[in-house]
């Protein structure tokens, strides 16, 4: 038994280790620390809202789409946060995109259909950059994986705005936000509360809005997490059964020789 | 003539062509293992499977890769997405090599504390440290394949190290480019390197096996087996109880590929790859923390390029900076304090080498770089004079059966 206790403390050991060092390894940033969030989907057992991953696909589409694209997404992905068919050609028949070119060589625009990825808003990054002030809005795809905190940050972000008091340094034409890595970011507020006018009749918070475009920019980056938690639980109890029944024949084995 | 004695005989006439089947019995089956090997044992079979595991995995992977500046990262991403299971495959991927480091290790650590680099076994330490060496350059050209910004900076600091070396630093670095920055000549040779290495890795692996079946297994006494009754037949007995380690490592591993499959990456490498953005700390995996810390600890980049390679070079010189006929520290009282300074000390310098390198975390890693190389090249050869060893027991078999369970379960307690 004891022999068992120092393998497995080994190996505790040595995932502590990596934990401890790649939590201090990031945790350097010239920004306010993002208080943490209950999410639906944090914790072994956690899956998206569904209502919550649809009501910030809104938020997405009147607000934050305006200004950032989700190139990795594609409309027909939207099936899978509870959309049927029609409502996702619906959803994408309201974007056009260039296409082509046709038989006589043209370039020509049509609307989006469900295989395409979300419009971007821009045609290329120098006209995003030229518009926002020469401050590129990200792709959103995968700003929950890219970011220290997650959704953490991302909801601190679009709630934290302050009123620049003078004493921070502000540059004209930016805006103070204590989460944002040095304190002034080039978006303006996005959202001020009733933005948007929720389909499921939620009202519409800031705080409302902003946890919904985070549930959704979550889901958008990791769409299949609640597939692979769902996937980790069944694997690991068989592996907790399999690897106790390998413990009693490695018992059973070795019994002889001592 | 039964079926069975027909398979039994194609069996014979091929084996007495192509002794395969001997082969495999010999080191597998009849392999006379010392009988008390603890679990610290179980972590080369381990890193065996993992090795494997890692190629599996890798080349799925490479099914769907594209090694191109402006498509790897999307195609990193279309495989998350769009393959069947491909985020299991690519999160197996990222924490397997975690996972290969991990038990490889401990794996080392196990030989540093029980002696296992003495004579006979130097050459099968060179083996592993050989090993080493190309697991790091094998998970380095890895990192860089997905092209996110940790990927592309990481490519640019460490190749440019090489423009250290006087006179034709500049060159060198140029040509291992293939041009004048990390770019798609330089992603296109570290995925052919990446692809290349895990089979030299499994040829290495099979002299490391040689080596080691030449004279069988160290053991947690540090002392020869002296006949049959000190050793068992590898199969049942290690098959099975290395079957177990395995399960227990499957759990560790899969519970960070479903549960925090992201936890040990660095966010920014899921921003794709800029060289106009330089992030704002370029950290490499917490695998290399140890050896990036030893780099930044000196001022002069030339020095800390020796040293970090010294560190590598260093431990094929230990089993004759060693001067202790005694292998196992069980029975090395001073040595067994030094080894646990080593370990804390490796520690230290992992957490320094996730800082920037100033302050407090320089001056730490200033003393711990200089501790390791003490460890080494002053310590062992000190330590080996002056220490005098505790009695060892005549013969491996004498204190499992006599001395009941003490010695066998518990050695790094000392024997009472
Ligand atoms: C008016 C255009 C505009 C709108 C609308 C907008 N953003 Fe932004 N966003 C930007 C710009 C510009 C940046 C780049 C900021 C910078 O680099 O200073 C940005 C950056 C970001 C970032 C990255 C911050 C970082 O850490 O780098 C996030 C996250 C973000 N936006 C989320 C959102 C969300 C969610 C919405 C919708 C609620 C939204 N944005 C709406 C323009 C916009
Ligand atoms: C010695 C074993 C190996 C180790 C330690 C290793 C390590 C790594 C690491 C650390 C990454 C980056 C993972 C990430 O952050 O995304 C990676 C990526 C990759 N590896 Fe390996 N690897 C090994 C073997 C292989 C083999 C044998 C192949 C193919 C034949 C392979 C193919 C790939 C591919 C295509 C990628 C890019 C996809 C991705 O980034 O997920 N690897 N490897």
């Amino acid at each position: 038994m004891a022999r068992v206790g120092h393998g497995i403390l080994g190996l505790v050991a040595v995932a502590a280790v990596g934990f401890g060092l790649a939590t201090t390894a990031q945790a350097a940033a010239d920004a306010a620390q993002p208080p943490a969030q209950k999410w639906s989907f944090d914790g072994i057992f956690g899956s998206f809202d569904r209502a919550a991953t649809q009501r910030g696909l809104q938020v997405f589409l009147e607000v934050c789409g305006n200004c950032h694209g989700l190139d990795l997404v594609a409309y027909r992905n939207l099936a899978e946060i509870g959309y049927d068919e029609d409502q996702v050609k619906a959803i994408a028949a309201q974007f056009s995109v260039e296409d082509g070119p046709d038989e006589e060589g043209e370039m020509f625009t049509r609307e989006a259909r469900p295989s395409d990825a979300f419009v971007s808003p821009y045609r290329n990054a120098k006209e995003a950059a030229m518009i926002n002030g020469g401050a590129l809005p990200p792709d959103l795809s995968l700003m929950y994986k890219a970011r220290m905190g997650g959704a953490d940050y991302m909801y601190a972000l679009l709630i934290g705005y302050e009123e620049d008091t003078g004493d921070h340094g502000v540059p004209e034409g930016l805006f103070y936000n204590p989460y944002f890595p040095g304190g002034a970011t080039a978006m303006p507020p996005p959202l001020y509360g009733d933005d948007v006018e929720y389909a499921d009749g939620t009202e519409a918070t800031i705080e409302q809005e902003s946890k919904d475009v985070t549930v959704f920019l979550a889901w958008a980056a990791e769409p299949n997490l609640d597939a692979r938690k769902r996937l980790g639980t069944k694997v690991l109890l068989f592996l907790i059964v399999l690897t106790a029944l390998l413990y009693a024949t490695k018992r059973k084995v070795w019994r002889d020789l001592h | 003539m039964s079926n069975d004695s027909v398979g039994k005989r194609v069996v014979q006439w091929f084996d007495h062509r192509l002794p395969l089947v001997t082969f495999v019995n010999h080191s597998l089956v009849e392999y006379p293992a010392p009988r008390n090997l603890s679990y610290w044992w179980t972590f080369g079979s381990l890193a065996g499977i993992v090795l494997v595991l890692q190629i599996v995995t890798g080349i799925v992977l490479a099914m769907h890769y594209t090694p191109h500046v402006d498509m790897a990262f999307v195609s990193v991403e279309r495989i998350m997405r769009d393959v069947n299971y491909g985020w299991l495959i690519r999160y197996m991927h990222a924490n397997g090599g975690s996972a290969f480091f991990a038990v490889v290790y401990i794996h080392i650590y196990r030989g540093l504390y029980y002696g296992s680099y003495k004579d006979p076994r130097e050459v099968l330490w060179w083996m592993g440290l050989i090993i080493l060496i190309l697991m790091m350059m094998n998970a380095f050209t890895g990192y860089v394949l997905p092209w996110g910004q940790m990927s592309f900076w990481a490519a640019t600091v460490i190749t440019n190290l090489f423009s250290a070396i006087p006179l034709v630093g500049d060159s060198i670095v140029t040509w291992l480019w293939g041009g004048y920055a990390v770019g798609n000549p330089a992603l296109n040779r570290f995925y052919s390197l990446h692809y290349l290495l895990p089979f030299l890795l499994v040829a290495v692996v099979f002299l490391h096996l040689w080596a080691l079946h030449t004279f069988g297994s160290n053991n947690p006494l540090g002392i020869d087996a002296k006949g049959p009754q000190d050793q068992i037949p590898f199969h049942p007995y290690y098959t099975v109880k290395d079957l177990f380690g395995l399960g227990v490592l499957m759990i560790v591993l899969l519970a960070f590929v479903f549960f925090a499959p992201n936890f040990l990456g660095h966010p920014d490498n899921y921003i794709p790859a800029n060289p106009l953005v330089t992030p704002a700390h370029i950290v490499p995996e917490w695998y290399f923390l140890p050896f990036y810390a030893i780099l930044r600890s000196v001022p002069d980049k030339l020095l800390g390029v020796v040293l970090m390679f010294g560190s590598l070079a260093v431990p094929f010189l230990l089993p004759w900076l060693d001067t202790s006929k005694v292998r196992s520290a069980t029975f090395r009282p001073i040595y067994k304090q030094v080894f646990w300074f080593l370990v804390v000390d490796g520690i230290v310098l992992g957490w320094c080498g996730s800082q920037p390198p100033e302050g407090i975390a320089l001056i730490l890693a200033r003393i711990s770089t200089a501790y390791y190389f003490l460890h080494f090249l002053v310590l062992m050869p000190l330590i080996g004079m002056i220490e005098k060893p505790r009695p060892l027991p005549t013969s491996i078999a004498e204190p499992v059966l006599k001395g009941g369970d003490a010695a066998a379960t518990a050695p790094t307690r000392g024997r009472s």
